[in-house]
């Protein structure tokens, strides 16, 4: 079984971070994987930084742009993730757009991504469509779950059928934005997640987009398996370091 | 014969598609079931069609151009785009679009813009509809592109600038595609070129395609036969070429001429030519030529016209140059500028830079007496005025 299945078995809410890989410094991106998982993170979406990051706020944009100043490259991230599975047992997911992969060649990431350790993937702008009918049988080969979005106005057809290609979990996005630009939850979004709820999908869901502090990560593992951050941390270790993370994992958890 | 229009599923050949976030999907979507049925309806048609021919000025003139034939020795027609009214053929494509979108039931307009002629044209219909309108500008364009800006602003327009990436239009197109993400329901999104996911190409080229349409019937009066030998054509995203075009895909006796911008030299660094430099790839939503590192990072492209240094290249485009239907030619930043001054002096005609890229190509390419060569004269030269007034110092 794939880490993600397995942890998703946990009889627990899961936090999972998003961070951009070699940012704020281009060999940070060890430390802060074993710095998560030590502070009680239970998954990790591993940003691969790209020049146009169309679905991303000012936030994860900015770092994308400084972690490429920092040489960061598709070659060094498996590079530098190589020996990660000596030390770190939560699941790793890279998150990033389909260009970059597209130039490495799907199977040769697929490839690396399995030999390093990676368990998943999520790519925002690959359709599921496209991904069934060109990339899904490839994904499979080397054990690699890729998980998909929905948003408020994906149709219930559209969920089932995401549902159906699914076999981790479904990114569940708050409310139709850019990462970073929401702060809480309301009365539209609460319903949205019952909404979801009430359908009985096989997968999980996690939410995303949204979520930046106890409250909001109470809220959203009230409706759901898990909830991920992604901008709020990024801004944590912009302002802190890379070394504050414990603070800022200890502050969303409550400890 | 091989296809040269989008395929059912949004594709030409292996270019196009719609690789999008889930976030647009359900804009695209609608977008995409509704658009040739409300371009069949009759009332939208004959909207489009009086507005064209009432408030735009059309049909555009086919001039034949008697001394710049004499200078190449062939016959040349100038596709007089430049007397649309804001100054070229991006409006013809908005208005399509904006009644496209309010028959979606849209009451918000937003628009990416290089130079800032679409962008002018996006606020110039929205003020005919009334709309809102929010257009984005890269911050580096905003600052060259100082008159356009103000003239958008005079229409009622508001010009967000890009802070972004490079600051120009590929990143004032990534700004107005976050818009769209985060105003889901009431937004329709203007892009002004023949990219971004199915199916907008298909659509603008559409939208355009009266360019080749009236050149038919032009021509017919004309020279008693509606195809040329030849069809040319600037090319930066494409919307000009593909409206130049579209009527000819299919019809082989037309020979097809792409012109790119060489910037300062297609192996200088400093280019836009994408047929040349770039690798499939996937930009704003479609897969395509573009231009990128080994890595996959979208680069900066160069030219001295700022609507044509686009990194990428129409889906249609990218399909025309693999398959040899269009030959792609480049002329570089001189060699658009003389030819732009030369038109100037022969024709009295001030061309857009981008435009002169097209004509620059009669200095490289030999035609035959008898040819007949149409060129699609795309826009007018009074936004680039600085621009000439600096490089000829005059």
């Amino acid at each position: 079984m794939n880490r993600i299945q397995t942890k998703l078995q946990d009889n627990k809410k899961l936090l999972s971070i998003y961070f951009t890989a070699g940012y704020p410094s281009i060999n940070d991106t060890v430390s802060i994987i074993k710095d998560l998982e030590t502070n009680g993170v239970d998954m990790i979406e591993i940003g691969l930084p790209f020049s146009d990051p169309l679905a991303d706020g000012p936030t994860i944009q900015a770092s994308s742009t400084q972690a490429l100043k920092n040489g960061m490259t598709t070659e060094l991230l498996f590079e530098q993730l190589k020996d990660i599975r000596a030390s770190v047992n939560i699941p790793l997911i890279i998150m990033g757009y389909f260009n970059p992969m597209f130039q490495y060649g799907v199977e040769a990431f697929c490839k690396k991504c399995k030999e390093v350790g990676v368990d998943g993937l999520i790519i925002p702008d690959l359709p599921v469509d496209v991904y069934h009918k060109e990339y899904q049988a490839i994904f499979e080969k080397y054990g690699l779950i890729n998980v998909f979005l929905i948003t408020p106005q994906t149709s219930d057809e559209r969920i089932k059928y995401i549902d159906s290609i699914s076999n981790g979990f479904i990114y569940m996005v708050s409310s139709a934005s850019t990462t970073g630009a929401q702060s809480g939850f309301g009365e539209t979004q609460t319903k949205y997640f019952k909404r979801i709820g009430d359908m009985k999908l096989k997968n999980p869901q996690v939410i995303g987009f949204g979520i930046s502090n106890n409250e909001t990560f109470t809220q959203a593992t009230t409706y759901a398996k898990g909830a991920i951050i992604g901008s709020a941390f990024v801004k944590h270790i912009t302002n802190n370091g890379p070394k504050s993370i414990k603070n800022f994992v200890d502050k969303i958890l409550n400890k | 014969m091989e296809n040269y229009n989008v395929d059912e599923n949004g594709y030409y050949g292996e270019f196009g598609g719609a690789f999008i976030p889930e976030m647009l999907y359900p804009n695209v979507e609608e977008l995409r079931q509704n658009y040739l049925k409300i371009m069949a309806e009759p009332d939208f048609k004959a909207e489009f069609d009086k507005l064209l021919k009432d408030y735009v000025g059309r049909p555009s003139p086919l001039y034949f151009a008697k001394r710049l034939s004499k200078k190449y020795n062939t016959k040349i027609y100038l596709k007089r785009e430049d007397l649309n009214h804001t100054g070229a053929h991006k409006i013809n494509n908005t208005i399509g679009q904006i009644l496209m979108a309010k028959r979606l039931g849209k009451h918000r307009i937003i628009a990416e813009t290089g130079a800032g002629q679409h962008g002018v044209a996006t606020a110039t219909v929205c003020a005919l509809m009334g709309l809102e309108c929010i257009v984005y500008m890269g911050e580096i364009d905003i600052a060259r592109q100082a008159p356009n800006v103000a003239r958008m602003k005079m229409l009622g327009a508001k010009v967000v600038p890009a802070l972004s990436g490079s600051r120009t239009l590929k990143d004032a197109t990534n700004e107005a595609i976050r818009d769209w993400i985060n105003n889901p329901v009431d937004t329709h999104y203007i892009i002004g070129s023949a990219i971004g996911p199915h199916p907008y190409p298909d659509m603008v080229t559409k939208f355009q395609a009266v360019i080749s349409e009236e050149i038919k019937w032009q021509l017919k009066e004309q020279e008693g036969r509606e195809n040329p030998d030849y069809v040319i054509a600037c090319i930066g995203g494409g919307s000009n070429a593909a409206g130049t075009y579209y009527h000819y895909l299919h019809e082989k006796d037309v020979k097809i001429i792409a012109v790119e911008a060489a910037g300062l030299g297609v192996n200088s660094g400093e280019s836009a030519a994408t047929s040349v430099l770039g690798k499939e790839g996937i930009i704003h939503g479609c897969k395509t030529l573009l231009m990128q590192t080994n890595d996959g990072q979208i680069t900066e492209p160069y030219s001295i016209s700022a609507g044509l240094d686009y990194p990428g290249v129409g889906p249609m485009h990218a399909h025309l140059c693999k398959t040899g239907r269009a030959e792609f030619m480049a002329a570089t930043d001189a060699d658009a500028m003389n030819a732009g001054l030369d038109l100037c002096k022969l024709e009295g005609i001030i061309p857009a830079i981008e435009t002169s890229h097209a004509l620059a190509i009669f200095e490289h390419k030999t035609f035959k007496p008898d040819d007949v060569v149409v060129v699609s004269l795309s826009g007018r030269g009074d936004k680039d005025l600085n621009n000439y007034i600096d490089y000829f110092k005059i």
